[in-house]
């Protein structure tokens, strides 16, 4: 079957600077996958490139069709979620409005999409009117999180979502990915520093270095991999 | 007293017209950051076109309804030609570019229109008569552009506040990036800003023409200056702001000129200074407007 | 050497070759040369000035014509009520200018980069409304149209010739000799000012105002002092203006002065003296030129929009800018500052 995500020999600049030097990485149909890497490695470019957001060359393709010159707006639409780093959220608007535009592209579906995202952050409900950019940075992501549900997307690009965040809050994060993907098969794709974590949620992963795949297989067996546990996992 | 109140009321017709340039220059700055220096001339142009209009036959209403049409196309054109390639750039730039529009369009209204008097003939947007009530005297006209903005300026708060298309709107303006995530097409939604913000500037210009004739290429230049009292006192960032500032600076402007023969300051040759002060004062005590949120700069 | 600096020596060589072939060529042309040569050394000097406050310390300045009238003001007003020698006004001009940049500077702290725009846009349209406020009559003997011609004064009364190391020249050759020796002095101080130790205090200021205060770079006081300087290069500017014409009125200092001076900065390139004398030429002889094209009403103003906004989309880095692209496009902005 082919994968739902596929990336070929993707290169990607910004201006004079070139940040990805071919990345080649597919996720499959209800896959959880981790990108891993140091800071500048290319890991955000890469999500950045799937979403339209830089200009690069070589091929995406999402269940079959290339995306490789989509803008945002088009990718969004045949399928693909995307939570940036920095959450991405509307500050100045409500919690309420937020979701309602994770919801903008589905003519139908608020109320059904709302329901899925009340299922797993009961709390928006008491909040729909609080000014986003007053939560505190856990819920924040959870809104960024339940945001990109709206749109009922088959592929979820999580970029950094531990970041600022507690750990406990973190490990919240996590369960409910896994939960996403275990009873919605929602795929996943997510970049994080937090090496153990990402490895501990995901089937698969890949490292980046230096804007190029080094490294990629099960995550069981990157966690057992001795470059990989001293330079990402401390041991 | 009387006259009091009836120049309450003529300053609040005037201050319709400089709320309504001044919403104009805060859609389009909040938007897509760019303080339109050309809104005035825009307002210009398009007048001028709404008066071929009328010279050709049209009737009044019918014409102002098509005028807005046109500068709302036209201020879609202008978004995507002139103004798209900018987006992003340094502050300075933006601004010489909007001044080179401000020039350009001020130069092609003389040269298609020539500098000749003339008013809208012989249809006007409201009666010319007044209302007498006692004493006092109130303009059907000042009543009526009071009215028509009221209404407009709600139907905008309706628009932005109470539909998608609003919440993409501000959405656009809010955080770009995260809009085309979510699907919205910001291009468009720009776009869209400048094609209303020149709408509404057509209103102020066509209401411009009614109340103070004769129509002529410079007229909307000292409006300009207010509407940016307007919009810098309320806060370039909002909507509420510009609209009472309008109102307020309108209502001070027309009551200093009323009440200068007591005061003997010949104030009322200096009413552009008045409005630099106002923009200064309210700027050094409230640098971001007494109706903008203060933005904290994070170290 | 790296293809930039020779770019730069190249461009430096060609205009002094200019120069020197204008002042032969000077001798040549009537009349009409020596007064838009003059007029195109008043912009030099006030868009050199205003290269400092906007393009080296990124405050937007739109007042630099409402400082020229300060000085050519003060010029006249000396003159003509005092009694004192024309060439004497232009530094005493220079120095009320530079106080009233001083004061304009002091307020525009605490603004941020916009709103510096607009205040200062507000103070240059409203600045002929100021100067000609009746009330302000008191200030001087002949009111707010002050005559020079024919003031003992002023070099040639305004319209004799002078004699100068035994040469003969008309009062028009004499202003512009003047306006472009003074312009000359003024590029050699700016070019000193900018290279030295506030220069580099500016262009932090410019770039990062937290890392240039966590360098101990006293922020408050170098924009303030950019502001004042800039502004005492509008007074000299407005000086020979004022000298020039033999006359002041406050339509001499119309808003659109401030915006044709900022045009003519941007048109050289913020952040960098190179272009100075292209942005000047640019803004003296483009609506010229656009008058020719044709005579009708309007049409100089929409050709010189067009081209002001072709430029702006073409050539965002202004002339300067464009020099740095071709020879060192590493560096792809003159500067970023948003």
């Amino acid at each position: 079957m082919a994968p739902l995500l596929e990336l070929q020999d993707v290169e990607a600049r910004y201006g004079p600077v070139q940040a990805l030097h071919g990345v080649s990485l597919t996720v499959g149909e209800g896959e959880i996958v981790a990108v891993l890497g140091g800071n500048g490695a290319g890991k955000t470019t890469t999500l950045r490139a799937i979403s339209g957001l830089v200009t690069k060359s070589g091929e995406v393709r999402f269940a079959g069709r290339r995306i490789t010159r989509a803008a945002p707006e088009r990718v969004a639409r045949i399928g693909i979620a995307h939570v940036p780093e920095g959450r991405g959220i509307f500050q100045e608007l409500s919690v309420h409005e937020n979701l309602r535009l994770g919801a903008y592209l589905r003519r139908d579906g608020f109320d059904e999409g709302y329901e899925r995202a009340r299922a797993y952050f009961p709390w928006l409900d008491d909040r729909r009117g609080q000014q986003a950019g007053t939560l505190s940075g856990g819920e924040q992501q959870m809104l960024a999180l339940a945001r990109a549900l709206m749109s009922r997307p088959r592929l979820l690009l999580l970029d950094e979502p531990s970041l600022g965040l507690a750990p406990i809050v973190v490990r919240e994060l996590f369960e409910i990915v896994r939960q996403l993907n275990e009873k919605d098969g929602l795929a996943v794709l997510v970049v994080e520093q937090n090496a153990k974590l990402a490895l501990r949620s995901s089937n698969r992963a890949y490292v980046l270095e230096v804007g190029r795949v080094a490294l990629e297989g099960p995550s069981a067996e990157l966690e057992q991999n001795d470059s990989v546990r001293k330079a990402y996992l401390g041991y | 007293m009387a006259e009091f109140f009836q120049q309450v009321v003529a300053g609040l017709a005037s201050g319709s017209i400089y709320a309504l340039l001044a919403l104009a220059i805060v859609i389009i700055y909040r938007s897509t950051g760019v303080v339109n220096f050309a809104q005035g001339e825009m307002a210009t142009f398009t007048t001028f076109i709404a008066w071929t209009l009328v010279d050709h036959g049209l009737g009044y209403w019918p014409a102002f309804a098509l005028t807005l049409v046109i500068a709302f196309v036209g201020g879609i054109a202008l978004e995507r030609t002139i103004i798209r390639p900018v987006e992003g750039k340094p502050v300075v730039t933006v601004v010489i570019l909007t001044i080179g529009l401000f020039i350009m369009l001020g130069g092609l209204t003389n040269w298609i229109w020539k500098a000749e008097v003339r008013s809208f003939p012989p249809s006007r947007p409201f009666p010319t008569d007044a209302w007498h009530i006692g004493d006092v005297a109130i303009s059907k006209q000042d009543v009526g552009i009071l009215l028509v903005t009221i209404g407009l300026v709600g139907g905008l708060w309706a628009l932005f506040q109470l539909t998608k298309l609003g919440l993409a709107l501000r959405a656009s303006a809010v955080n770009p990036t995260a809009s085309r995530l979510v699907g919205i097409r910001v291009g468009w939604m720009l776009a869209f800003g400048w094609g209303l913000a020149a709408a509404i500037g057509a209103v102020a210009g066509l209401f411009t023409a009614a109340a103070s004739p004769p129509l002529e290429p410079n007229m909307m230049r000292p409006i300009l200056i207010y509407a940016f009292a307007a919009a810098v006192v309320g806060g370039l960032e909002s909507a509420v702001g510009a609209v009472i500032g309008g109102l307020a600076i309108g209502v001070a402007l027309n009551l200093i000129a009323t009440y200068d023969e007591h005061l003997h300051i010949e104030l009322d040759r200096v009413r552009l200074p008045i409005a630099l002060l106002l923009i200064l004062t309210v700027l050094l005590v409230r640098p971001a407007g007494l109706f903008g949120k203060a933005v904290l700069r994070r170290v | 050497m790296s293809r930039l600096v020779a770019a730069r020596t190249a461009v430096t060589a060609i205009a002094l070759v200019l120069a020197i072939v204008a002042m032969f060529l000077a001798p040549r042309w009537d009349k009409i040369g020596d007064i838009k040569g003059q007029q195109m050394g008043v912009y030099f000097i006030a868009i050199l000035g205003l290269n400092i406050v906007t393009g080296y310390t990124g405050q937007i300045s739109l007042a630099q014509g409402a400082f020229m009238a300060v000085g050519g003001y003060t010029t006249a007003i000396l003159v003509v009520d005092h009694g004192v020698r024309d060439l004497w006004t232009i530094p005493i001009a220079a120095l009320v200018a530079g106080v009233a940049g001083f004061l304009v500077g002091i307020p525009a702290l605490k603004l941020s980069g916009l709103y510096v725009a607009l205040a200062t846009f507000g103070l240059a349209v409203a600045m002929p409304d100021i100067l000609g406020w009746d009330k302000l009559d008191a200030v001087t003997k002949s009111g707010h149209e002050i005559q020079l011609f024919n003031s003992p004064d002023l070099i040639g009364k305004g319209f004799e010739d002078v004699t100068f190391l035994g040469h003969t020249l008309t009062f028009t050759r004499a202003t512009y000799y003047l306006t472009w020796a003074i312009a000359l002095v003024m590029l050699a101080v700016a070019w000193l000012v900018l290279r030295g130790g506030p220069g580099r205090a500016f262009r932090a200021v410019r770039d990062s105002e937290l890392a240039a205060t966590s360098s101990g770079v006293h922020i408050a006081a170098y924009k303030t002092f950019a502001f004042a300087l800039s502004a005492a290069y509008a007074g000299v500017a407005g000086s020979l203006l004022v000298i020039a014409v033999a006359f002041a009125d406050p339509n001499s200092f119309p808003a659109k002065l401030s915006l044709t001076i900022l045009v003519g900065a941007v048109v050289a390139g913020l952040g960098s003296l190179w272009g100075v004398l292209i942005g000047a030429a640019f803004v003296q002889f483009l609506p010229d030129a656009a008058v020719h094209i044709s005579k009708a009403q309007g049409v100089p103003d929409a050709v010189y929009g067009a081209a002001l906004i072709l430029i702006v989309l073409l050539l965002p880095t202004g002339f300067a800018g464009g020099l740095r692209r071709l020879f060192s496009p590493l560096t792809t902005r003159l500067y970023t500052r948003s």
